[in-house]
């Protein structure tokens, strides 16, 4: 699971209203190289919920030196682009799991697989 | 890429041995890129990767790191976990280039076979880090519970020798195929896995066996005495398959000694989460609640374990982390597992791995369903565990993506987020590079061939799909819709697709139409028909959960039976699927050549049943207007499926 991924995810535990970010919990984390597109990451940064990706990436180890608050002009800074590009693209976490924040319930990342089925009570 | 790369012409011709030598590094460097993604590189750099020189064939970092210490100072030396392959990184390109020149070719004597190494250089080499993996809920590990003399007691009080004859042992002892075995104060019986309560053995436990148990009271790992003993000897390379134990036949907590020899035992969560737990030599192994419940629990078999370098000898989880595993030659280890027969139905809180619970589950009728209940029970049995079942088979006849949906998705702008919900075997993950697309899928296994092939996906139900709401640019829905059984399911799963959308986002629904023939035209569907008259499935066939079926009831019809690459019948209904090279059950196993149901089918495969519900002329549009805050962008017939598109507007 690519920290994209994570930020698109919420739980969605029957009754909970605060399921984002789920909160991760990781045992192996891999960071590969992926080919940097500086128009791609310029385009996905709007669509994120910034807060999450730097809590995230702060818990994984790989904040990366990204800032708290989104930075104007960042589509033609490509020092920055390329450090969201790394926290984005290239860390993944391989095993762990992901933590409802409301009802704290968990679920398991296997071989870079978040399994985000629910039991019959839960949905 | 070999040694003269330095520049030097080498006119001399190449010896025999050389040619050959090359030849293999050539073909590793192919093998790394094609199954593993490992790019090799022509110019030298400080990382090789070294292939044949992994713990998966063998090779202990003990040795491998020998050998390269030869050519210089080894910065890091990671092996991956059961991968015949290694990553060193030397401290300079210089040592790398020596090492190149030194070891590309050289033989390896190790654990009883000869490994030839051949090196490429690498521009980069992935990072890992691994924390120790959390053991499962209820498990633990003791170290040193017994004393190397208890040790000796224990395992002279087994006298393997005595009952070969037949005799009058108390115990009873087997050989089964993977290893031997014994049993005391009751037999384990493998033919239906449970004991007889009414039958136990005379003699009862070993009484060198008392004091360690009264330690194990003492210090309240068990409240009630243990009554029966079944000691297991494995000799290296010997297993276990992975098992619960039988729910019915023991109380909660389960001790086991591994004495003589310290083994790996795998861990595995009904989720496909697992966990490797190091058992040393004279430690207890304590399952209760869920570890004992819920987790399966096996040793696998092989001679040689992956532990880590920096603690052999500590009950530990084993993770994967390959700056820090190398193997251990496994010696003859014997457990001494003791467990409480039950003699009342088990309620523990996990009816999935339950046998006393299920016995008391109703059997499936074959109707269509009446209640969302029955729905539920339905699509699991005959859409999600056949899934499960036939993912490997099933993505190797799923090649090609549909051209529409494929035009569908290189519509979208650049930067687009995308969600193939149901996205099988992820064939529509990649069409567009420069849009982001993540899949997910009800199916583990299926989910797995995704993420295996690169792509970002994820395990989830179509009804409730873990996105948050308005995050996508766009979905796609390709042949799922039709798997739901009722109105109300089929259309809480295309309202689920509209919450992920933004407002102006647009889905694509594909599903499978009741008319294979439209404007004179026949389906490909139908075109494909008739090859094989053993294709089809009549109604009479052996279905593979007919032991299941109770009376069907009467108050719904019964789903009939399609016959394969006919017109269909009706519009619910139970379609076969012809398992082929049934022994690859997962994606691992070697691909099959694409049959797209279209070979005859030999008598030995198994059939497996999939539930549709195929959709009328204007079904889908008609259920699509009943979703709020979305226009109808367009609607078509492509290839026996009905088609929409629909456009959100707030």
């Amino acid at each position: 699971m690519k920290l994209l991924t994570h930020n698109m995810l919420t739980s969605h535990v029957k009754g909970v209203t605060r399921g984002y970010p789920l909160l991760i919990k990781a045992t192996e984390v891999k960071v590969s190289e992926v080919e940097f597109n500086p128009q791609f990451v310029s385009r996905m940064i709007p669509k994120l919920e910034w807060s999450a990706l730097v809590q995230a990436a702060e818990g994984l180890g790989h904040l990366n030196d990204l800032p708290a608050e989104l930075v104007p002009g960042y589509e033609n800074n490509e020092e920055f682009l390329r450090k969201v590009h790394r926290v984005l693209l290239e860390v993944e976490v391989m095993e762990g799991s992901l933590r409802c924040p409301e009802s704290g319930r968990e679920f398991p990342i296997s071989r870079g697989i978040p399994n985000m089925l629910l039991n019959e009570d839960e949905a | 890429m070999d040694s003269n790369d330095d520049g030097n012409v080498k006119t001399a011709k190449m010896t025999k041995a050389n040619k050959k030598v090359l030849r293999k590094q050539m073909k590793a460097s192919h093998l790394l890129l094609k199954h593993e993604g490992i790019e090799t590189v022509s110019h030298s750099t400080q990382n090789l990767v070294v292939a044949n020189g992994g713990l998966g064939n063998g090779v202990s970092r003990e040795q491998l790191q020998e050998v390269l210490r030869e050519s210089g100072s080894v910065e890091r030396l990671l092996m991956p976990p059961n991968k015949p392959y290694s990553f060193v990184t030397y401290g300079c390109t210089e040592d790398a280039r020596r090492c190149h020149a030194a070891l590309n070719g050289r033989q390896l004597q190790c654990q009883g076979h000869t490994a030839t190494l051949y090196l490429c250089f690498v521009d980069k080499v992935g990072l890992y880090s691994g924390i120790s993996a959390e053991m499962p809920p209820g498990l633990k590990v003791l170290e040193n519970f017994v004393t190397p003399e208890e040790e000796a007691q224990l395992l002279e009080a087994v006298d393997w020798t005595s009952c070969d004859g037949g005799g009058n042992d108390d115990a009873v002892q087997k050989t089964l195929k993977h290893r031997r075995v014994k049993h005391f104060g009751y037999e384990f019986r493998y033919d239906n896995n449970n004991v007889d309560k009414n039958k136990p053995l005379p003699g009862g436990l070993p009484a060198v066996c008392g004091v360690v148990l009264e330690r194990c009271l003492v210090q309240n790992h068990i409240s009630i005495r243990p009554d029966q003993l079944t000691v297991n000897e494995y000799q290296p390379g010997q297993g276990i398959p992975s098992h619960v134990d039988t729910h019915s036949a023991f109380e909660d907590t389960i001790l086991s000694l591994s004495l003589g020899a310290k083994t790996v035992m795998d861990f595995r969560h009904p989720d496909g989460h697992s966990v490797a737990v190091m058992l040393p030599r004279r430690s207890l192994l304590i399952m209760k609640g869920e570890s004992r419940y819920l987790w399966t629990h096996g040793i696998t078999p092989r001679k040689f374990d992956m532990v880590p370098v920096s603690n052999t000898e500590k009950p530990v989880t084993v993770t994967p982390d390959p700056c820090d595993l190398t193997l251990n030659e496994r010696g003859t280890r014997t457990s001494f597992t003791f467990r409480k027969v039950r003699h009342k139905p088990c309620d523990c809180v996990y009816p999935s791995a339950c046998d006393s619970q299920q016995a008391l589950q109703v059997p499936l009728p074959r109707t269509l369903p009446g209640t969302d209940v029955d729905a539920v029970r339905l699509e699991s049995q005959f859409v999600h565990s056949v899934y499960e079942e036939i993912a490997g088979h099933f993505s190797n006849t799923r090649h090609s993506p549909w051209p529409r949906v494929g035009d569908f998705l290189r519509s979208l702008p650049p930067g687009a987020m995308v969600a193939d919900v149901g996205c099988g075997n992820g064939k529509y993950l990649g069409i567009n590079p420069s849009v982001f697309t993540v899949g997910c899928d009800r199916s583990r296994n299926l989910v797995q061939i995704c993420a295996d092939r690169g792509f970002q996906a994820f395990v989830s139900d179509a009804l409730e799909v873990p996105l948050r709401s308005g995050v996508c640019d766009a979905c796609i829905s390709v042949a799922v819709i039709h798997h739901f059984s009722t109105q109300e399911r089929r259309l809480a799963a295309i309202r689920e697709l509209v919450r992920v959308l933004r407002p102006g986002g647009r889905v694509l629904l594909y599903v499978w139409a009741l008319e294979q023939e439209y404007h004179s035209q026949k389906s490909k569907y139908l075109k494909e028909r008739g090859v094989s008259p053993l294709e089809r499935t009549g109604p009479t066939s052996a279905v593979q959960t007919d032991t299941n079926i109770s009376a069907a009831r009467l108050d719904q019809p019964e789903l009939s039976i399609h016959m394969n690459r006919m017109a269909f019948s009706s519009q619910d209904l139970l379609v076969p699927w012809h398992l082929k090279g049934s022994v690859q059950k997962n994606s691992q196993g070697p691909g099959l050549p694409g049959t797209g149901g279209r070979q005859p089918v030999s008598r030995g495969d198994p059939v497996y049943h999939r539930y549709y519900h195929v959709f009328h002329e204007g079904e889908l549009e008609e259920l699509c207007r009943r979703v709020r805050n979305v226009t109808m962008e367009s609607s078509y017939y492509d290839q026996g499926n009905w088609c929409v598109i629909l456009q959100k507007t707030m």
